[in-house]
């Protein structure tokens, strides 16, 4: 990549950070540029986050029509999947699965919803809430 | 890690302690899942540039992780206090200065602390320009996340300032590594061989649903290309200019036209990146197999440039 072709398309996804990159000055020499954005990068970023947000919204469809509890909203939320929030709370991937279950969900006793809690990073009375 | 060097007193740039550490390499591994897609790597994992300086220049780096959280808080308290710069393995996901876009659950991010005010932390972060504050509390948080690399609070610090180095023996060394990572590693998944692999598993994609799966797999291996750090093809460019710096400081003039190749070899991969974002786009009709044929060639032109790095390698006047 050439010094004056690294992409400077401006990325709204970094917030205004620039990223050092390696190019070749016209001296043939290879030295760091900022630069302010790819728009490839731009796309695939945004295609994973959108992702989630489809998975946090049908769960939250879900939620609403009694088919699981917030729980699987929260998670989808925190950008996490199954087998990472089973980890972060220190419980087996089939009770969070089963957690998902709104009857089963709705009398969760207070140390597995503030393990829930502390391993989304929220407070234990936002876990009920599907905003 | 540069900077962990300039603190002892070492002026090494960011790309000769890239290259000197033999940190350049490929790895597919399908088996570890980050939400639910394989672990593609273009360099070595982080502790393994620290400990490839260590062994060249003896700093006496120390890994420490943790089981405890307060242990592991406390024990940066005290090297701080003691004048240390310390590295840190993170998640980014709790980063609270790292935009909201960037942070997913990946536990190999490394950042450097270097004091402390009160309850905030003073980090340098290559993801951010300048400094940054990061509070306690999300600094724990993010030191002892779970899953995939858990970092267990795992920090790292030098003990002793570097010795004068033989740039010459130094170098020489690297590039062995580096040629044998890329191209002898007996696992299939490690090195050139491992693009291949990931060729296959690109070509096999499965294309009902309208594709979606498929377009999520090509945007992983991108994002994991571009996203992390300076990303796969970055890292090649990263390579070339220790190449360059390593001709500069040996006097061996041959590695300067391998680090040109090496730039047109991470211009490939370039290529590669863009023609995966048009597909995801739907600018461009979706057909995995023509981005495996691309990986091919990549694999082809990374074997043959490792095999006349090893080959400039052997040559060089002692």
């Amino acid at each position: 990549m050439r010094e004056r072709d690294v992409p400077q398309e401006v990325n709204a996804l970094l917030e205004g950070h620039r990223k050092a990159v390696y190019a070749v000055g016209d001296d043939g020499k290879l030295r760091i540029v900022a630069s302010r954005g790819w728009e490839v990068e731009e796309t695939v970023t945004r295609q994973a986050v959108e992702h989630l947000e489809r998975c946090a919204q049908e769960a939250r469809r879900r939620v609403l029509a009694g088919q699981s509890s917030p729980l699987e909203y929260h998670m989808y939320r925190a950008r996490m999947d199954v087998a990472l929030l089973a980890q972060a709370a220190g419980l087996w991937r089939w009770r969070v699965r089963r957690h998902f279950r709104p009857e089963v969900f709705a009398r969760l006793p207070q140390h597995l919803r503030q393990r829930y809690a502390a391993a989304l990073g929220l407070e234990p009375v936002a876990l009920d809430q599907v905003d | 890690m540069s900077s962990l060097l300039r603190h002892e007193g070492m002026a090494l740039s960011e790309a000769m302690a890239f290259g000197l550490s033999s940190a350049l390499a490929f790895a597919y591994l399908p088996f570890v899942r980050l939400n639910g897609l394989p672990l593609i790597a273009y360099r070595m994992p982080p502790g393994a540039i620290i400990s490839g300086l260590n062994r060249g220049l003896h700093l006496g780096a120390r890994f420490e992780t943790f089981r405890s959280r307060q242990a592991g808080m406390e024990r940066l308290d005290a090297l701080l206090d003691a004048g240390k710069l310390v590295g840190l393995q993170t998640s980014i996901y709790w980063l609270p200065y790292i935009p909201r876009a960037l942070r997913f659950h990946f536990n190999a991010h490394n950042l450097l602390v270097y004091g402390r005010e009160g309850d905030e932390y003073l980090v340098s972060d290559p993801v951010a320009e300048t400094v940054v504050r990061c509070a306690r509390s999300d600094l724990e948080r993010a030191r002892f996340a779970k899953g995939v690399l858990a970092p267990k609070g795992r920090l790292y610090y030098l003990t002793r300032p570097p010795a004068v180095a033989d740039w010459g023996k130094l170098g020489r060394g690297a590039l062995t590594r580096t040629a044998r990572i890329m191209l002898h590693t007996p696992l299939p998944l490690i090195g050139v061989r491992g693009i291949r692999w990931l060729a296959r598993s690109v070509e096999r994609l499965p294309l009902d649903d309208a594709g979606d799966a498929a377009r999520l797999y090509i945007g992983h291996i991108v994002r994991m290309q571009e996203e992390i750090g300076t990303g796969g093809a970055g890292f090649r460019f990263m390579y070339a200019s220790f190449l360059q710096e390593l001709a500069a400081a040996s006097g061996y003039a041959a590695l300067d036209g391998l680090a040109g190749r090496l730039v047109m070899i991470g211009d490939r991969w370039q290529d590669f990146a863009l023609a995966a974002a048009r597909m995801i786009k739907h600018r461009a009709p979706l057909e995995p197999p023509k981005l495996a044929e691309r990986l091919r060639e990549l694999a082809l032109e990374e074997k043959g440039f490792f095999r006349d790095l090893d080959e400039a390698r052997r040559a060089w006047p002692h």
